[in-house]
C-alpha cells in the first residue's frame, strides 16, 4: 500500500505535535500526516513521571490537544506505527506495517528509546522504563497488584521524579546511581548533593557510586537487585531511568549525517534534501553551549525546534536560538533551569540550601551561562536575561539573595 | 451550562462550557484554540498561557501565588488583569467570566 502527504512528521510527541500546529498557524494548507509509535494521539510526557504516575491527573488532561483537534486541523494521524526505512531519493518512508508513504518534506521527530540495562535480568517482568503512557500504566498496574519495594536505577530527573512519587505513594524506594552523585549529567555538584540529601530525608535509600551487577528473578519476575559489592536488595518492581538512545537509525542508514542524533543546521534541516529533524533526536550547534553540537531532551527544545522547522518549510526562515529551559518537580521542590551549565567553571550559591529556596548561578569565564533555581521563581525569571546576555556581573552581587538578579545585568 | 467567554488574539469570541475542576487553560486548550501554548502543561513553570481576565470576577478567582506573579513578570504584556490561565480553576461561580488571550512574548 502506498499513500502520500505533503508533510510527513515522524513522531507524535511534543515536537511532532507542535510541528503540525505551527505549520497550520503559519498558514500551510497542504496535507500533514503524523506517524506515531504510540497508540494515543499526542500527549504531554513530563507528567508521566509526576502527576500521571501519582494519579493526580487523568490521562485525558494531558493530551497536548484534544483528540478531535487533529481532524479539525486536517492533520492525519497514523498511530501504533513506526518508520523502519527512509528512502531519501524516492522521498518516501516505509512503515512497520509495510506501508509506503511519500512525502514532499519529512520532519523527523522520533525522540528516543529508553536506554536499557545490559546486565542479566534486564528483561524480567517487573522491570520498567518511563517514556510513554504504556510504561507508566504497567508501573501503576504493578503498584495495584501490591508492589511496594522498588529499585529506581538511575539518578537523573526521571529516576528522581519517579522516586519522589513512589515515596508519596508509600513505597520503599532504593535509588541506585552508578556515578558519585545524582543529576551528574545535567547540573553542578551542589545541586546533586542537595537533591540526594532531600531524597534521603524523604526516606529514599540513596546509594551513589553503586553499580548494578544483575537483576534477580523468580519465575521470570524480578525479586531483587544484586549490586557490584554483593549486596542484594529485595524488590518487586524496578524502574530504569538511565537516559535515552535517540531514535535515528533509519535516518542514519539513509545517509543523514549524525550518530548520536541526526545532525541539523540552525533551520533544523538535516543533510538529506527536504528532511528536517527536531527535538530530543536533533543534534545541533547550540549557542548556549558555545556552539557545541548537542542534543537537548526537553519540551522547550522540541517545541521551539518544531516552530523553526515549520517556519522554514513555509519559507519564513528564522534560525533556532531559543534559550534552553527546563523544570522538574519533586516533593515540594520546584526546580527550574535556564541556560546550559555544561562546561561551567564556577558555581555561585545564592541563598541558603537549608531554607529550601535558593539558586545556583553557573559561570564560565566570568559570564553567566545557566541557573538552577529551587523554589525560587524570581531568580529563574530574572536570571533568564543574564543568560541571554551572557552577563558578567560581580560574584558578590549574584551571591546575595537580597540583590535582585535583574539589577546584576 | 455555565460558560466562559474567551477572546483570541485575532478577536474571535468563543463561548466555552465550564467543566468543574478543569482550569481555564485546559478549557481553552480543549476547545482547540491553538494559540495558547501552555508549554509546561499547567504546572506553573512557564508563562505561555497568559490571559487577561475580566476584573469584575476578581473576587471569585483564586488568588495569584507569588510564583505566578513572578512568572507573569517575564511577559512584556503584563497588565493589572494578567493571569496564567492554568492557575484559574473553573467553578460555576465563574459563569460568564471573560478572558482574552494575551499577545505572544
Amino acid at each position: 500500500m502506498t499513500s502520500q502527504a505533503d508533510i510527513v512528521i515522524v513522531g507524535a510527541g511534543h515536537g511532532g505535535a507542535q510541528a503540525a500546529i505551527s505549520l497550520r498557524q503559519q498558514g500551510f494548507a497542504g496535507s500533514i500526516l503524523i506517524i506515531g509509535r504510540d497508540s494515543e494521539p499526542p500527549y504531554e510526557r513530563p507528567p508521566l513521571s509526576k502527576e500521571y504516575l501519582a494519579r493526580e491527573k487523568q490521562f485525558e488532561r494531558i493530551y497536548i490537544r484534544p483528540p478531535h483537534f487533529w481532524a479539525e486541523r486536517d492533520v492525519d494521524l497514523k498511530l501504533s506505527l513506526s518508520v523502519v526505512t527512509v528512502h531519501p531519493h524516492e522521498k518516501s518512508v516505509e512503515l512497520s506495517n509495510g506501508e509506503l508513504v511519500r512525502y514532499s518534506k519529512l520532519i523527523w521527530a522520533a525522540g528516543g528509546d529508553p536506554r536499557t540495562l545490559t546486565c542479566a535480568g534486564a528483561n524480567l517482568a517487573g522491570v520498567h522504563s518511563v517514556r510513554n503512557k504504556a510504561d507508566v500504566d504497567r508501573i501503576m498496574a504493578e503498584l495495584d497488584r501490591g508492589a511496594t519495594n522498588v529499585a529506581v536505577i538511575g539518578g537523573g530527573f526521571i529516576g528522581l521524579e519517579a522516586a519522589a512519587v513512589l515515596r508519596k505513594l508509600g513505597c520503599e524506594v532504593t535509588l541506585l546511581e552508578a556515578l558519585p552523585r545524582v543529576l551528574a549529567r545535567v547540573s553542578g555538584e551542589e545541586l546533586g548533593r542537595f537533591y540526594a540529601a532531600e531524597h534521603r530525608a524523604q526516606g529514599v535509600d540513596v546509594r551513589l557510586g553503586t553499580s548494578v551487577e544483575r537483576l534477580e528473578g523468580d519465575k521470570e519476575r524480578v525479586t531483587g537487585v544484586r549490586l557490584a559489592n554483593g549486596d542484594v536488595i529485595p524488590i518487586n518492581l524496578a524502574i530504569v531511568g538511565i537516559g535515552i538512545v535517540p531514535a535515528v537509525e533509519p535516518m542514519i542508514e539513509a545517509g543523514a549525517a549524525g550518530g548520536n542524533g541526526v545532525l541539523v543546521d540552525e533551520y533544523c534541516k538535516t543533510t538529506l534534501p527536504d528532511v528536517y529533524a527536531i527535538g530530543d533526536c536533533a543534534a545541533h550547534a547550540n549557542r548556549y553551549a558555545d556552539g557545541a553540537v548537542i542534543r537537548l531532551e526537553s519540551v522547550q527544545n522540541a517545541n521551539d525546534m518544531a516552530a523553526v522547522a515549520a517556519k522554514s518549510i513555509c519559507e519564513k526562515p528564522s534560525p533556532y536560538s531559543a534559550v534552553p529551559w527546563f523544570w522538574s518537580n519533586q516533593y515540594d521542590l520546584k526546580l527550574q533551569t535556564v541556560g546550559l551549565s555544561l562546561g561551567y567553571d564556577e558555581a555561585v550559591l545564592r541563598g541558603d540550601l537549608a531554607s529550601r529556596s535558593f539558586s545556583v548561578v553557573y559561570l564560565k569565564q566570568g559570564r553567566v551561562i545557566a541557573l538552577d533555581c529551587v523554589n525560587s521563581m524570581k531568580d529563574y525569571v530574572q536570571g533568564r536575561s543574564l543568560v541571554e546576555a551572557r552577563a558578567n556581573p560581580a560574584v558578590e552581587c549574584l551571591r546575595d539573595p537580597q540583590v535582585p538578579l535583574k539589577t546584576c545585568l | 451550562m455555565p460558560e466562559v467567554i474567551v477572546t483570541t488574539r485575532e478577536g474571535e469570541v468563543h463561548r466555552l462550557g465550564i467543566e468543574s475542576g478543569m482550569t481555564l487553560m485546559e478549557t481553552i486548550r480543549s476547545a482547540g484554540i491553538d494559540e495558547l501554548v501552555a508549554l509546561c502543561g499547567g504546572c506553573c513553570s512557564c508563562a505561555t498561557c497568559h490571559v487577561y481576565v475580566d476584573p469584575s470576577f476578581a473576587g471569585n478567582i483564586s488568588q495569584m501565588s507569588e510564583d505566578e506573579s513572578d512568572l507573569l513578570d517575564s511577559s512584556e504584556h503584563r497588565t493589572g488583569t494578567s493571569r496564567l490561565s492554568c492557575q484559574i480553576e473553573l467553578t460555576a461561580a465563574l459563569d460568564g467570566l471573560m478572558a482574552t488571550i494575551a499577545p505572544e512574548d
